[in-house]
């Protein structure tokens, strides 16, 4: 027998949201692992990092998919389902960005440079605590789906916000010094290498600014 | 076997059969919110819901039964031919049953009030004459059942503001839940309480003073509040488990007062309920034993016992494994939404079971739960199946009325 008051509550998005963001950051979170063993020119260990990057990047298109499938128009939210939907596809791309600067470093085996590998390393682990800055904001979702978005939680999650954005314009300045100090090597280094060396540095630098989005989109969600 | 005796036994059947099936299905509105917040266990669900079914059924029942029984059809038209009234009850009550197992087969949200409602409209106006029908009545009561789930809603959404008010947007929201809680259990026992001493308990022969009925809700609502306060008291923060839900430990003090409103909300639905099942009893009973209709009898206790009795069997057997299925779909009501819900759906309906209206529980709940939306509080509701409901409104009606009739002529034709 289908029950009236079981059926009235559609499958919220809250939960699977947060789970997406979670693997999300797993996901940008393996790339430390990853360069060190590229930079160690251990690229077995590299390869199954990738494979695992891979992997969590499937997992979260999967919980993508799943979400916009149980997301139909006919559900009323507390907040606009299309700004629920964009926080969605900016959290994925954390995980797409992740999987895309393995792509190319691996398929090109690419040596990162001695001169700036640790100076590289550092700006890679500073993205990854900017995807970890926006799970930690994303969490906070069903509390702020409880409260109304209204009220203290706001004002932490506002903080934790801001948090984020000053990790971000970190990233920024230590992507404009990796850039600099590659543009002094450059021309030590084969030219087609220098320039995916840019590209990649540009990849990686894009997850904080993904990161930087999550939280724009939640402060939209703020101030509804 | 004489024909009053037939009479009886077959009421009595179809009405216990009718108690079962709200036992079976409906009651697990009233506790699933509570078991799938783990407010209680599902062995304590079922053993608040017997007590606080049977409870509202024979303390407040009455009302609403006798609107059942007497308020729909112009008995004065039956003089001559008190027979027809009970072959109408009798067909009534069949044609609800199987127009609700016709509705359950199919999943459509169909409401046993409107089933048995319009069944006895269908018997009365086609079988006896449209003149039958005492349509002021029954006005009324059609638009109860627009009123009720608004007003459920818009107390829900009134009660679930002050909460996130009072509460949930603070500082320091565990403090201020154990500071508030108590005085919304207070408000919740008092409420209920009240409506039920000023205008249930003259169904049992009861009669207390207005004064006398202020005085004993506040002092029942005072003591179910010091114990709600006294066991929150001991609730102890879960740090570990608040890491990933701050409202963890807040949701459970709503817990404490969820066990408050669950009661209430199996009080309010075993008032209004059970005239679904026994109104047409009591009918065929006071024709049968009189031998004619007598507007003044009154309702003989044993029937509400034999509907609140129906109704605890009905949760007994089947009504378990409802719960279970129903708590796991909600987890979006917590305490301090579920609350909110039921409290305002609980108190709506004992104040229709203290005016006689013939209400649908389910729908009004539904209402609230609306109404907790309305307030910002849940994540995602499924307006479908509002629609759903708006159109089985429409449906069993007529439904329930021209099942009724052929029931009527086929009672009519083969017995005595």
């Amino acid at each position: 027998m289908a029950n009236v008051l079981a059926n009235i509550f559609g499958s919220s998005p809250v939960q699977p949201l947060e789970q997406h963001i979670g693997v999300a950051f797993r996901c940008a979170k393996q790339l430390r692992a990853f360069f060190v063993a590229a930079i160690a020119g251990e690229w077995d260990t590299a390869a199954a990092v990738r494979d695992e990057i891979d992997k969590l990047e499937h997992e979260a298109d999967d919980l993508k998919k799943e979400i916009r499938l149980h997301l139909p128009k006919s559900l009323f939210m507390p907040v606009p389902r299309e700004d629920l939907l964009e926080l969605l596809l900016v959290q994925d791309k954390i995980a797409n960005l992740s999987k895309d600067v393995s792509g190319i470093v691996i398929g090109r085996k690419m040596q990162i440079p001695a001169a700036i590998a640790d100076q590289f390393l550092d700006f890679v682990e500073r993205n990854v605590d900017a995807a970890k800055q926006a799970r930690k904001s994303v969490r906070e979702l069903d509390e702020l789906f409880t409260a109304g978005f209204r009220g203290a939680e706001v004002t932490l999650v506002s903080a934790l916000i801001e948090e984020l954005d000053r990790i971000e314009t970190d990233t920024d300045s230590k992507q404009a010094e990796l850039r600099w100090a590659l543009y002094e090597i450059e021309n030590s280094l084969n030219p087609v290498d220098a320039m995916f060396m840019y590209q990649v540095i540009d990849l990686t630098g894009q997850i904080a600014d993904m990161a930087e989005r999550v939280g724009r989109r939640l402060e939209l969600l703020l101030s509804h | 076997m004489e024909a009053e005796t037939v009479y009886i036994v077959l009421a009595a059947l179809f009405g216990l059969f009718m108690a079962w099936g709200i036992g079976a299905n409906d009651v697990a509105n009233a506790m699933a919110t509570s078991v799938g917040s783990k407010a209680l266990t599902i062995k304590q669900a079922i053993l608040v819901a017997a007590v606080f079914e049977f409870l509202g059924a024979v303390l407040a029942g009455g009302a609403v039964t006798d609107t059942v029984r007497k308020g729909i059809v112009d008995t004065d038209l039956l003089a001559g031919s008190p027979e027809l009234l009970v072959y109408g009850m009798l067909a009534a009550l069949l044609a609800a049953g199987t127009w609700l197992f016709i509705a359950s087969k199919n999943g459509w949200p169909v409401s046993t009030t409107h089933s048995i409602v319009g069944a006895i409209v269908g018997f009365a106006a086609a079988g006896i004459g449209v003149d039958a029908v005492q349509w002021g009545k029954v006005g009324t009561i059609v638009m109860s059942w627009v009123a009720s789930p608004l007003t459920a809603g818009f107390i829900a959404y009134l009660i679930y503001q002050s909460v996130q008010r009072l509460i949930l947007r603070q500082e320091d929201p565990l403090a201020k839940a154990k500071r508030y809680v108590p005085v919304y259990i207070f408000f919740a026992a008092f409420t209920i309480t009240l409506v039920t001493i000023l205008k249930g308990l003259k169904h049992v022969g009861l009669t207390i003073s207005l004064r006398d009925s202020y005085i004993l809700a506040i002092a029942i609502a005072v003591g179910i509040s010091l114990i709600g306060a006294f066991v929150i008291r001991r609730i102890e923060p879960d740090k570990k488990a608040e890491k990933h839900q701050h409202f963890y430990t807040v949701e459970r003090v709503f817990g404490v007062l969820m066990v408050v409103t669950a009661c209430g909300m199996a009080f309010a639905h075993g008032s209004n309920d059970v005239a679904n099942a026994i109104g047409p009893l009591a009918a065929v009973v006071s024709v049968a034993q009189n031998g004619m209709i007598t507007a003044k009898s009154t309702l003989p206790i044993w029937v509400l016992m034999l509907g609140g009795g129906g109704i605890v069997i009905g949760l007994a057997t089947f009504g378990r494994h409802v719960i279970a299925t129903v708590g796991k779909k909600i987890t979006q009501l917590t305490p301090s939404r579920g609350f909110a819900a039921e409290l305002a759906a609980a108190t709506t309906i004992v104040i229709a079971s203290g005016t006689g209206m013939p209400i649908s529980t389910t729908h009004t709940l539904v209402g609230a739960v609306l109404g907790v939306g309305m307030a910002r509080g849940i994540e995602a509701i499924d307006l479908r199946v509002v629609a759903r409901i708006l159109i089985s409104w429409v449906v069993t009606i007529p439904a329930g009325a021209c099942l009724a009739i052929v029931f009527f002529f086929i009672f009519k034709t083969i017995l005595p």
